[in-house]
């Protein structure tokens, strides 16, 4: 019988190099680059529609997916250049997409919020605030069905703790112990509209409590918490023990999207986030433990940004779709 | 045929899903009431006995979720066929079913494939009201990326639900629960019904009749009654509204120069619009008389007995708006 290879059996390990303090450095190295890259293009004109972009957020996506193996699935969101970097992606198909390319991963008529990665089990970004969650619950049932040993991530922020179908999918994998991570990264504001002005409770956790999920508030701008929640949560999803929910508390360093002038935000706040930046908290931490020197961080971070800058040059002088490509793939064979 | 058998719509869906189970392991059953209690009309009884929890799986009353995880599953490679019970629950997918199901394979570039069914009872009778009785096929059909089915006959609904099953694309079965009890010959054999092709139901050389599901075999009591008045009806049954078989449609209107289109859902907007045009735009020329349609009226189906029949076009006003056409 024919089978998709995507449920192939597989011993699904992550990549322990992939893990290490100085590959979360370089994933987030590159993720910031990407958007400080993508933030200028957009400014002068090349990318069409619009981006949110990830920098602040960093450690949320590299953490997590540090201990996710290429075949594992993330759901992302609307903000989502940040997982699809850290989950693998290709920084040529990335630009490509965002400048409306047809090398792009969907001929470039998708852009930043319909990017997908089969080959690396990304199931997407979204432009529905909630739309990816029960993706990746239902991936976590397909493996769960099938005995694949695949764990899936949703990735969704503050917005969707409101959102009907993130509690819906919450309770299907609590009921049927599905692999699957709900991972909200709470950066406190849903569009220009803080958090706690629209949610009611103490505390979010109590969300995943009430379906009986382990649920734990990790400091989202500390890139080792964020890694070592993770590794318990994958763990338990690996071991048929079920779902959990982590609630990442990070900060977004741009607005909800570029040109946003973010005037619902307080200075001093900005400030003291800012201070908590995840990369140089990174940075201190392993230049003090003498685990990295800054001038291997240094070089790091070159390396990171002038593969961006390759990735975007490149980019910008690729072919736009024809428009034979715009009837393309509306049905599969 | 001597070897063909006799089976309902229903029992015939059933068998095609037994089927399906059996030959391919990736397909599985999802929905409300579908495995321990085989279904809220009888329509998955004994899958659970038979392939498991693991294949035919009950879930809550989420039908947000469990669609948009259908999806999801689809996408890391089961083949499920998920179920919302009324047509009319499909208001409660429509974001996952438009904005994800329908667009995922476009939008990764045939990256990922979205092989789902998603199976909906419909149809007007029984008193069920107006939450229990609508058909939303033109919505969905409106929607690009999707396909959407609407049997009539126990042959077609078996040969149509394996061939749904087997497509990679998000596919909506739309059962009308009125055709559940109809019986019919079912050819023995791994029969498929390819999506897409018409089925000219009854041949004539008068007038074309184009209908789906119910409206077919309300089409055909017309046909009866106008057969004994010396007018002969043909019958065109698209089978899937997405796609649609045109040329069939206009092969037939091109021979008998009149064409009345028939719906159980409501008038405006509708299927019949849509279908009407490409016959006024495409087959003007053959045409003796303006395209007429005959749908329900654009209003909420009342949970009425006697308000309620009011709603689906019938044989007699079928018959009536033929004799209209003819002698105009």
């Amino acid at each position: 019988m024919a089978r998709a290879k995507a449920v192939k059996s597989q011993k699904a390990v992550p990549n322990k190099a992939a893990g290490s303090p100085l590959a979360l450095y370089r994933t987030m190295a590159t993720i910031r680059a990407f958007e400080e890259t993508v933030q200028r293009l957009f400014l002068g004109g090349h990318i069409p529609g619009l981006v949110h972009l990830y920098m602040g957020q960093e450690a949320v996506a590299a953490g997590v997916i540090a201990e996710l193996a290429q075949t594992d699935f993330i759901g992302s969101h609307h903000r989502g250049h940040g997982h699809c970097v850290a989950k693998g992606g290709d920084l040529d198909k990335l630009f490509a997409e965002l400048l409306g390319k047809r090398a792009g991963y969907g001929l470039g008529r998708g852009g930043s919020m319909h990017i997908f990665d089969p080959a690396n089990g990304n199931l997407g970004t979204t432009g529905i605030v909630g739309g990816s969650v029960p993706l990746a619950a239902g991936a976590a049932l397909t493996a769960k069905l099938r005995k694949t040993g695949q764990v899936a991530v949703s990735f969704f922020g503050d917005g969707v703790l409101n959102q009907g179908i993130m509690f819906e999918a919450m309770n299907m994998a609590a009921i049927w112990q599905l692999p699957v991570l709900f991972v909200c990264e709470n950066n406190g504001f849903g569009e220009f509209t803080s958090i706690d002005d629209v949610t009611a409770g103490k505390d979010i956790a109590d969300r995943g409590k009430a379906f009986a999920i382990p649920s734990e508030h990790v400091d989202g701008m500390d890139v080792l918490a964020v890694q070592k929640a993770a590794r318990t949560a994958v763990a338990r999803a690996r071991d048929g023990k079920g779902p959990s929910f982590l609630i990442c508390s990070t900060w977004r360093f741009s607005g909800h999207h570029v040109g946003d002038k973010q005037d619902y935000k307080e200075d001093a706040e900005t400030k003291a986030w800012r201070k908590r930046d995840p990369i140089a908290q990174l940075a201190r931490k392993l230049v003090a433990k003498k685990q990295a020197t800054q001038k291997q961080l240094d070089a790091i971070a070159d390396e990171a940004k002038s593969a961006v800058t390759k990735a975007a040059e490149a980019a910008r002088k690729l072919e736009s779709p024809t428009p034979a490509d715009l009837m393309e793939h509306l049905y599969a064979e | 045929m001597p070897s063909e058998k006799m089976l309902t719509v229903k029992d015939a869906i059933l068998e095609a899903l037994f089927e399906e189970m059996a030959r391919d392991d990736r397909v599985c059953i999802i929905g409300e009431d579908v495995g321990v209690a085989g279904g809220v009309f009888g329509q998955t009884k004994g899958l659970f006995e038979k392939f498991g929890e693991a294949r035919v799986v009950d879930t809550p009353i989420s039908e947000p979720a469990i669609f948009g995880m259908t999806v999801g599953a689809a996408m890391a490679g089961l083949r499920p066929v998920v179920e919302v019970m009324f047509g009319d629950f499909i208001t409660l997918v429509m974001d996952q079913l438009v904005n994800q199901a329908a667009k995922i394979h476009y939008m990764s570039a045939g990256g990922y494939t979205v092989p789902l069914v998603l199976r909906t009872a419909v149809g007007v009778g029984g008193n069920l009201g107006p939450q229990h009785s609508q058909s939303f096929h033109a919505w969905v059909a409106h929607v690009p990326g999707l396909k959407v089915v609407m049997p009539q006959s126990p042959a077609d609904a078996k040969g149509l639900m394996k061939a749904a099953i087997r497509d990679n694309n998000p596919v909506v079965f739309i059962e009308d629960r009125t055709t559940y009890n109809v019986k019919g010959p079912i050819p023995d054999g791994d029969v498929i019904v390819p999506l897409g092709k018409a089925n000219v139901v009854r041949e004539g050389r008068d007038v074309t009749i184009v209908a789906v599901s119910r409206m077919v075999q309300i089409a055909t009591k017309a046909a009866d009654i106008l057969a004994g008045e010396g007018i002969a009806v043909e019958i065109v049954d698209p089978r899937c509204i997405v796609p649609l078989d045109r040329e069939t449609i206009l092969a037939s209107v091109r021979k008998t120069s009149r064409a009345l289109v028939l719906d159980a859902g409501h008038l405006d907007y509708g299927i019949t619009g849509e279908i009407a045009a490409i016959i006024s735009e495409q087959a003007f020329d053959y045409l003796d008389a303006p395209v007429a349609r005959l749908a329900a009226p654009n209003v909420l189906i009342p949970c009425n007995t006697a308000l309620e029949p009011l709603i689906v076009p019938n044989e007699q006003q079928i018959a009536q708006k033929i004799r209209e056409m003819l002698n105009a």
